[in-house]
Order: C-alpha cells, then sequence, then structure tokens
C-alpha cells in the first residue's frame, strides 16, 4: 500500500510516517492486551498514549520496542516492514524506550552506563569515549547530567535523563517513555517537556505513555486513548479538552445499577477525622483527609495514582505512622493502632501489592488462607495450630471461593493472579469484617476474575461491611461505589454520591481543578 | 526463557522434591569427582582412596562409631542452623555460639561446687543460655541498627575464639597442667557416660536427635514455627499480618545459638573434660554445620541424615591422615568443595534445562512468553 515510500526525498518526511501499526493483536492468557490496534506516529511529534491501567498502551509500546511478539499485525518503519524480535532490532531501527523503572546500575558511572552494551566503545576505559558524545547531546537537547557521577547520586530526575541519553547515543530518533512522570516532581516533569519539546523539533518522534489528563494536555501533540486493548480514538491536543479525554479514557456506558439505601447515624465502620501521613520520602503524602464509610456502603476513593492513596491505606491499616488526626472504626480509637489491632477492630484488607505482602507466595494455600488469623482460635491452641481445623476451614474456602488450585498444600505462587486475589479476599472477607480496605482489587486481573472480585465485595456490602475501595479505575469506582470521593496531591477535592455523579466533575478533580466547593 | 544453541533454559516455579534431592545429590558427586583429581595429584590412585576411606569409616564398627562420634556436634549444630535458616537470619555464628557453650559449662563443671547429680543438667542448661545469648546479640543489632547480620555473626566468633583463648592462658589456666594452656580436668560427676569403647558420648546424640524432632514438630505445628516461616518466606506479608519479626527473630536466635551451644557442652564434657585451644575444641564443626543446615534445606529432620553424612567426612579425614599419609586437611578441602558445588546447583533448582522444540529452533526464540 505505502508504494511511493520507494522515492526518497524531504517529501517524504512528511507522507511516510516514522512508525505505522496495522492491526497488531497480542493476548495474554485470560486477556486481549492489544485487540487489532492500528497506530502511527511522525516524526516531529509528541504522540501521548492515554489510558487507564491495564489499557494496553504499555503492551503495545513492549510490542515496537521487540518485548513481546504480536500474533497478527504488521510494524512497518519508516514505510518499510519491520520484524522486531528483540530490543536489539528495535535499537538498531532507531527505536529507544525508557521504562518506567529504570535499568541503570547504580553503581558505575553515567558515561559507563551508556557505554554498557554500546557498539563500537573500545574495549580499554569505554566509559572515556562516550564522554564526549554525552556532554554533545546534553547541550544539544538541555539533559545536564555529568557523565562521571555515580548513578545512586543522582535524583530520579537526573537517573531519567540518563536513560534518555542512553536511547539518544544509540540513535533513537523514536523514543518511547513509560510512564516519565510518576517519578518526578513537578519541577523535574517540566524540565523533560522542555527537553521533549527540543527532541520534537530536531525531528524524532516522541511516544509519551500516561494516565494523566493535565499533562498530556501540556506536552503532547497527537493524543491517541485506549481502552480495554482497544484504540477509542486519536485527536489532535489543540482541538481537544479533558472532559472530551476522560469520557473517552472512561467510556459512556457506565452503569448506575446498584440500589442504596442512606446509612443511618450509629452505623459507623470508619471515621476519618483530619489525618495527616508522610511518603517514605517523609513529604505528607495525605493532607488533612476526613472521610466516613457507613456499613452497607462503599466509599470509592478515585484519583490518579500517587496521590496520597497508599498511604492512607497504610495508616489505616496500621502499616504506617499518621502524623495528626484520628481514626476510628466501628466506634473504637484505632489511631495509630498496630496491624494487628487493626484487624483484631473487625477491618479486613485487600492491599495493593498482592505478592509482596498480600500472600507469602512460598507457603501453602491452606497456610495464607489463616495468615492474620493464626494466633487466634480455631486455629490456634494456646502455642499450637490446630491443622485439621485449618485443613477444614481451607477447603472449604477453595470451594466458596472457587479458587481453582490442585489442592491446600499447593504453594501459592503456582496459582494464577486472579486465584491469588480471591484467595486474599476469601481470608479477608471470612470473619464477616465491619469495614474492608480494598487497594485496587482488580488491577491486573483478567476479566472474568474482575466480575467475580467485584461481585464478592458488593455481597460483602450487602450484608453490612462497608468498604473503602481505591482503585485508579474510574469505571470501577463508578461500578462499584455508592459515594465517590477524588484524592489529588493527598486532599479530598470533593465527595458525590454516585447516583448524581458528573463525570466531566471527577475528570477535573482528578486533574486537580475544583469547581465547586467540597464537602465533607 | 532464553536459548542457549540447542538448549532452552526456563524457569521452574517451584522445584520438586525429586528436583531438591537430585541436584543435591549431583553436588556432592560432583564434589567426590574434582577431589579425585586430588588424590591423582598425591599419587594415590582416587578409586582405591576411596575404597580404603569406606574400609575405614563405614566397614568397622570403630570407623562406625567415629562417624557417630562427629556427627553429634554437626546434628545440634545444623538443627539450629536449619532453624535459623528458615526465617532467613543468616547465622554463620554457630562456631562461636558452641564455644559459648564449653566456655559456659567448663566454668560450672570447675567453679560451682554443685552436688554431683546436678552438675551436668547445670552444665547443659548454663551453656544453653550462653549460647543463646550469643546469638541474641546479632538479632537484636540487625532489628535495631540494620546490623548485617553475616557480618555479626562471624565476627561475633572471633570474640569468642579469643575468650577461650584468654581464659586457658589467664585466669582459668590450670594449676595441674604444668604451664600448658588448658584447665583442670572436670571432675568425674562433670563427664558424661559413652558407649563402652568408644568417645560417643550417646547422651548429646539422644538429645540431639530429639531436639532435631522438636524442632521439626515446632516448625510445622505452633504459632511460633508459622510465624518464623512467614518472616522467612515474606517480611512484607509479616508486617502486613502484623507479626512482630523482632520478637521472632530473638525466639529464633535463642534457640539456634542454644543447640549450638549444646554442641560445645558435649564436646566438653564428653570428650576433651577441660577447656582448651578453640581449634581442638571445634575443629570448625560450627562452619561446616552451614553446609549440613544447607544441604538439608533448612528442614531439621533431614539434617540428621546431612550430619551423618558429614560426620562420614570428618572419620575420613583420619583415615587420609593415617593410612593413605595425606594432610587432615583433605576434610576442609572436600567440605569446601561440596560447599562450592552445593551453592553452584542452586540455579539448577530455579531453572530447567530441556533441549529446544523443533519449532522453537526454527523460530530462533523459545515459545510466547507470558509475563
Amino acid at each position: 500500500m505505502l508504494a511511493q515510500a520507494g522515492t526518497s526525498g524531504n517529501e517524504d518526511r512528511d507522507l511516510v510516517p516514522l512508525v505505522l501499526l496495522q492491526d497488531i493483536t497480542k493476548s495474554f492468557p485470560g486477556v486481549v492486551a492489544n485487540d487489532r490496534v492500528s497506530w502511527e506516529l511522525r516524526s516531529g511529534e509528541v504522540h501521548a498514549m492515554l489510558g487507564e491501567n491495564g489499557a494496553g498502551k504499555t503492551t503495545l509500546m513492549n510490542v515496537l520496542y521487540g518485548l513481546y511478539r504480536p500474533e497478527s499485525g504488521r510494524i512497518l518503519i519508516r514505510g518499510k516492514p519491520a520484524v522486531i524480535s528483540s530490543p536489539r532490532d528495535a535499537i538498531a531501527l532507531g527505536i529507544g524506550m525508557v521504562h518506567q523503572h529504570f535499568k541503570l546500575v547504580l553503581a558505575h558511572t553515567v558515561a559507563e552506563n551508556v557505554a554498557l552494551g554500546l557498539k563500537g566503545t573500545p574495549f580499554w576505559a569505554p566509559a572515556r569515549s562516550v564522554e564526549r558524545r554525552i556532554l554533545a547531546l546534553a547541550a544539544q537537547y538541555g539533559l545536564s547530567v555529568d557523565p562521571r557521577a555515580q548513578v545512586w547520586e543522582l535524583s530520579a530526575g537526573e537517573q531519567q535523563r540518563v536513560e534518555i541519553l542512553k536511547a539518544l547515543v544509540r540513535g533513537a530518533e523514536i523514543l518511547i517513555l513509560d510512564e516519565p512522570t510518576s517519578v518526578l516532581t513537578p519541577q523535574e516533569a517540566q524540565e523533560l517537556f522542555k527537553v521533549l519539546s527540543r527532541m520534537k523539533a530536531e525531528g524524532h518522534g516522541v511516544v509519551f505513555i500516561s494516565h494523566k489528563l493535565s499533562e498530556v494536555m501540556e506536552c503532547a501533540d497527537q493524543i491517541t486513548v485506549m481502552r480495554r486493548g482497544r484504540v477509542v480514538g486519536t485527536v489532535r491536543a489543540g482541538e481537544t479538552s479533558k472532559v472530551e479525554l476522560a469520557r473517552m479514557m472512561v467510556g459512556r456506558d457506565v452503569v448506575f445499577q446498584l440500589a442504596k439505601g442512606a446509612c443511618s447515624s450509629g452505623e459507623e465502620a470508619l471515621r476519618v477525622d483530619q489525618l495527616w501521613v508522610r511518603s517514605d520520602r517523609g513529604i505528607p503524602a495525605v493532607r488533612g483527609v476526613s472521610l466516613r464509610v457507613c456499613r452497607g456502603e462503599i466509599l470509592g476513593i478515585a484519583g490518579v495514582a500517587g496521590n496520597g492513596q497508599r498511604e492512607l491505606v497504610e495508616a489505616l491499616a496500621g502499616l504506617r505512622r499518621a502524623d495528626r488526626g484520628r481514626v476510628e472504626m466501628t466506634g473504637r480509637d484505632v489511631t495509630n493502632a498496630s496491624a494487628r489491632a487493626v484487624a483484631n477492630a473487625s477491618a479486613a484488607h485487600v492491599p495493593e501489592e498482592r505478592l509482596r505482602m498480600g500472600v507469602v507466595p512460598g507457603m501453602s494455600v491452606e497456610d495464607n488462607l489463616i495468615l492474620k488469623r493464626h494466633h487466634r482460635s480455631p486455629f490456634s491452641r494456646g502455642p499450637l495450630l490446630h491443622l485439621g481445623r485449618i485443613r477444614k476451614v481451607a477447603s472449604a474456602a477453595i470451594e466458596e471461593y472457587g479458587i481453582v488450585a490442585p489442592g491446600p498444600r499447593t504453594p501459592v505462587k503456582l496459582l494464577s493472579g486472579g486465584n491469588i486475589q480471591k484467595l486474599i479476599l476469601a481470608r479477608e472477607l471470612s470473619g464477616e469484617p465491619a469495614l474492608i480496605l480494598a487497594s485496587h482489587p482488580t488491577y491486573g486481573l483478567d476479566v472474568g476474575a474482575t466480575e467475580q472480585v467485584r461481585r464478592f465485595l458488593l455481597h460483602r456490602r450487602d450484608r453490612g461491611g462497608g468498604v473503602l475501595l481505591v482503585s485508579e479505575d474510574l469505571e470501577e469506582i463508578l461500578t462499584l461505589a455508592d459515594r465517590i470521593a477524588v484524592l489529588f496531591r493527598g486532599e479530598i477535592m470533593g465527595t458525590v454520591s454516585a447516583a448524581e455523579a458528573d463525570l466531566e466533575e471527577i475528570g477535573m478533580w482528578m486533574a486537580g481543578e475544583r469547581r465547586r466547593a467540597p464537602q465533607a | 526463557m532464553t536459548r542457549l544453541g540447542p538448549l532452552v533454559v526456563e524457569r521452574r516455579l517451584a522445584p520438586s522434591r525429586a528436583a531438591v534431592i537430585g541436584v543435591s545429590v549431583l553436588a556432592v558427586v560432583l564434589a567426590l569427582l574434582v577431589a579425585a583429581l586430588i588424590f591423582w595429584g598425591y599419587g594415590v590412585n582416587p578409586w582405591q582412596a576411596y575404597a580404603t576411606i569406606a574400609r575405614g569409616t563405614l566397614g568397622s564398627r570403630h570407623g562406625l562409631m567415629e562417624i557417630l562420634r562427629r556427627a553429634i556436634p554437626l546434628l545440634l549444630c545444623g538443627v539450629g542452623l536449619a532453624l535459623a535458616f528458615r526465617a532467613r537470619f543468616w547465622n554463620i555464628g554457630a562456631e562461636g555460639q558452641l564455644l559459648a557453650g564449653a566456655v559456659a559449662a567448663s566454668g560450672v563443671a570447675l567453679f560451682s561446687r554443685l552436688p554431683a547429680p546436678w552438675l551436668l543438667p547445670a552444665m547443659f542448661g548454663a551453656g544453653f543460655l550462653a549460647g543463646a545469648l550469643w546469638g541474641i546479640i546479632p538479632a537484636l543489632l540487625q532489628a535495631r541498627f540494620a546490623v548485617n547480620e553475616v557480618i555479626s555473626t562471624l565476627m561475633m566468633n572471633y570474640i569468642m575464639i579469643y575468650i577461650v583463648e584468654w581464659l586457658i592462658h589467664g585466669p582459668w589456666k590450670g594449676g595441674t597442667m604444668r604451664g600448658f594452656a588448658y584447665t583442670d580436668f572436670f571432675p568425674s560427676a562433670a563427664q558424661l557416660p559413652l558407649l563402652p569403647g568408644t568417645r560417643v558420648h550417646w547422651p548429646t546424640l539422644v538429645l540431639g536427635l530429639a531436639l532435631a524432632g522438636v524442632v521439626a514438630l515446632v516448625l510445622t505445628r505452633t504459632r511460633l514455627g508459622y510465624e518464623v516461616r512467614v518472616v522467612g518466606e515474606s517480611t512484607g506479608a509479616a508486617r502486613y499480618a502484623g507479626i512482630n519479626s523482632l520478637q521472632v527473630m530473638v525466639w529464633v536466635m535463642l534457640v539456634s545459638g542454644g543447640l549450638a551451644a549444646l554442641a560445645g557442652v558435649g564436646e566438653m564434657a564428653g570428650i576433651h573434660y577441660r577447656l582448651r585451644s578453640p581449634t581442638h575444641i571445634s575443629m570448625g564443626y560450627g562452619y561446616t554445620a552451614i553446609i549440613v543446615a544447607w544441604l538439608a534445606r533448612g528442614n531439621p529432620l533431614a539434617v540428621i541424615l546431612t550430619s551423618f553424612l558429614f560426620g562420614l567426612i570428618f572419620a575420613a579425614g583420619d583415615t587420609v591422615r593415617v593410612v593413605l599419609r595425606m594432610p587432615f586437611q583433605f576434610v576442609s578441602v572436600l567440605n569446601g568443595l561440596i560447599l562450592f558445588f552445593l551453592i553452584g546447583s542452586e540455579m539448577l533448582m530455579q531453572w530447567r534445562v530441556r533441549i529446544a522444540t523443533k519449532e522453537e529452533r526454527w523460530t530462533g526464540k523459545a515459545g510466547s512468553s507470558a509475563s
């Protein structure tokens, strides 16, 4: 079809896209991550890939970078069909990628990292030979960094510059940045945007993967929105609005089908007053949050990741100290109580990090089903475990929650993500908790497991449990929650009941803009 | 998943029991093959050497009893280390903990003036406490100041070695020893009974076998054992579940240090009957026990087997020295080789190597990976 690509000349630069993806399909067991996706990138543009987690934007770019092979579809680079079966092929075609988690050797210098694996470096002192190129490129694009500095000394923003330099030294004309601002301060993000506009001016094509509306509007020329593995549409940044983008991201077919009664006073499952919590870096991440969750109600916390959700949930679950404020669960003061005390106050916790926190991967299904409760009757009698009863409870839970496992003695690490999450829910919901703290409960799960997990949470709500649901998936929050609060930079921007939720307004709150005064 | 020529290397999720045993046996066999080269270098036919060793150890009552005698301290130290390794606390300090037990036992035997029937129980009790104390210190340092336990436990070995040296050259030097660096002999009430005609102090052996069973039961059937396994497998999950890791670690090191110290008490009351130079008391039992526990993969019952294997290697050292006229250090070389291959083969437990299928060879890549 692109027969005219045979000729050369300046004309071609405008006619032939740098990258053309045609009908790319890539599936993983249980999910189609990319469903016949077609997409193009032109030189001299910053092209944003927008979508929620799991929408398929990173998968698509991993296909382009040779990390995944698509089941079907074609890739054309500068008009020529290309087979990219490894990052090495991608680099040879002038494609560079900066991953969300940097791939740098911390104990080496900047120049050594850039020289690592670079073709054409001399055997002796390879780092010295690239220093000059680093300095030249750094000056050209405004990527100031000392080539002799050790990487561990650098801030996240500087490390990102090293990654970009690595790609540029390898001759990358196409640069893919996966959620580049997730690790940056706002000032560092501004610096990055300046670098991107210089690269654009030099004729590079830049792909910018993000789920943040405001920064996409700020730095992109073209915006492609993906949802559930498909491209919803591609729009010019100048011809769209945050509202339109939010609608494209979430989809119009949001159903508000849950009937709910107002909760009567005295049935509070959770009350938080003016809570302040610091992040690992010591910066206030939760700034004066007040909220309440009634029994029989789901309060959804929406917001872009990194706006204090993790710190809020950890402080409530007894895993992080709060600086100020007060937390009450079913009327009991549990401010800065231990994790065990919170569990004993009838609160369950479905953690964000399933494998690192929610389960012990090397231990069996039955051992994992008693975690947190192992010290209590009926699983313990004095210092001894009651193995018979543990086996019986485990078998019942496997049955009731439909956990697919060869048996109760199987190590949990052999189960699929969906079954691990079902196991966590089976354990957490078993004591009929008054309050459930659920963080990203369906993140990364396939459609079937997602639906089951949601049904378990709704079931518990119908039986009088209060649920604090933290999710980045706005559609999930709109489907499940009775009330919705939006967290931005550690503050509640506003709270609405789901029945009168206005997507436009929620989108603005998520972007940090307030139109009407927040309600408590 | 990676392809190397005609082979495909892929990750195993959970090594099967057969794979664990197979890989462990393979490591020991490879070590014996390399050790054969050493015999050959000494001008000894390796196969004759192994035959001689087999006759000298497994082939006579005396040899079998020597295996038992050597296995006793390895068993006690190994069970304690297996427990520590299950909690992912890398206790390299069994040697020092063993010596702590020896010092405490000697102190009680020489200076307590307890009535005769109480003397031995008091020695074991005091020894256990001394070893437990020596073990808890690194646990506290790690929990409170994040001091790497490998370094602290290793360094505390040297502290204890010099404490022993100081005692036998200084305050505890025996008046009846004509200026040599020993304490006086223990009274006979502080000496353990032996199997007739051997140096096997059987009460310590029985104690070791019983404690291996007890620790195995603690790990599988008690709250504490459950918490030890959770802390060892995942610190994140332990925190999430509200398990007090510090408390668990203190318990683990109390038992781990205490068990190593019981081995020291046994060596004192069963073999030496006096405190003497650390190299004579232990011959590196505390270090060898690391290999014993590692080979047993942290299973206290498997430690019974592996401690006898390494008891055999120690006993073989005597045969090597006397019959083959080679240095006793052959034991250390063989131990080192086994540990080397054991750690080297660890990769085979995590990864499986197989021949690539035709399709994989054609596409030039291993099958579609899903992650």
